[in-house]
């Protein structure tokens, strides 16, 4: 019931909640020696959640190490450009699966009330 | 640091907090580094060295939110710098004192990374908090 009724934007909104938890990580361990960046491929995430897969699987399957492009002495490779750039994206796609969801709920409510 | 919120899983607040007060730990170190620069000593052992705090990541397996902790403060490799200064009360028998090993250029970039990394996480945190709320208020477009 509650897959057909909130769709694809359900399991975006679970994701991209995923997703921003891994970026803050990063933010958090800009200066801690030896460590690396990771993310999640979202839209391979999503891909696998649509095949059937749950949240845990499909995040274990595609989350990745970054690729830096210029690796630090320390050997961490958080990269502060690309961690800001990946947050943003990540944060206006939640927010606009937030919006799909409460459109979502509206249909509902007015299909309910037979305004 | 502290493990005060050592109950339940790691949530985002959490991990910000974490990472906060380490960079406030470094933040900390480079100012104590910047006040003892230039103070001397009457012997190699007794002059300042720099510290310098070293991050380790503390992971949440349960959620994949991957936070920091000092993992300890240590003392710079940095040599203090012997210098001839025998009108110093503080000078030995040949008439040299030690300076304090500190590089303050370091320091300065230190303490200015740390700052800009402190601002990032609450960058970070307010966005995170901004999106929970109007997840839980399920803002009205």
């Amino acid at each position: 019931m509650g897959d057909s009724l909130f769709g694809i934007h359900g399991m975006a909104l679970e994701l991209r909640a995923q997703r921003l938890g891994v970026l803050t990580s990063n933010i958090a361990n800009a200066a801690t020696p030896g460590y690396k960046a990771r993310d999640i491929d979202f839209s391979g995430a999503l891909k696998a959640m649509t095949q059937g897969a749950s949240v845990t699987q499909a995040i274990g399957s595609a989350t990745q190490y970054r690729v830096p492009v210029m690796p630090a002495l320390d050997g961490n490779t958080v990269e502060m450009s690309t961690e800001q750039t990946a947050f943003a994206e990540n944060a206006i796609g939640y927010e606009a699966t937030l919006n799909m969801l409460q459109d979502r709920v509206n249909t509902v409510n007015r299909a309910l009330k037979g305004e | 640091m502290s493990s005060s919120n050592s109950q339940g899983p790691m949530t985002l607040f959490d991990a910000s907090a974490r990472a906060m007060s380490a960079q406030l730990v470094r933040m900390n170190a480079a100012a104590s580094n910047l006040a003892n620069a230039g103070t001397v000593a009457s012997s190699a052992q007794g002059a300042y060295r720099a510290l310098r705090p070293v991050f380790a990541t503390v992971l949440d397996k349960t959620t994949g939110i991957a936070s920091v902790k000092v993992q300890g403060v240590y003392q710079s490799g940095a040599s203090p710098v012997q210098l001839h200064d025998p009108d110093n009360p503080l000078a030995d028998a040949n008439g040299d004192v030690w300076s304090s090993g500190v590089d303050e250029n370091a320091e300065m970039i230190e303490m200015t990374e740390a700052s800009r990394q402190y601002q990032n996480v609450v960058e970070a945190l307010q966005t995170a908090k901004q999106l929970t709320l109007d997840t839980m208020r399920m803002k009205t477009s």
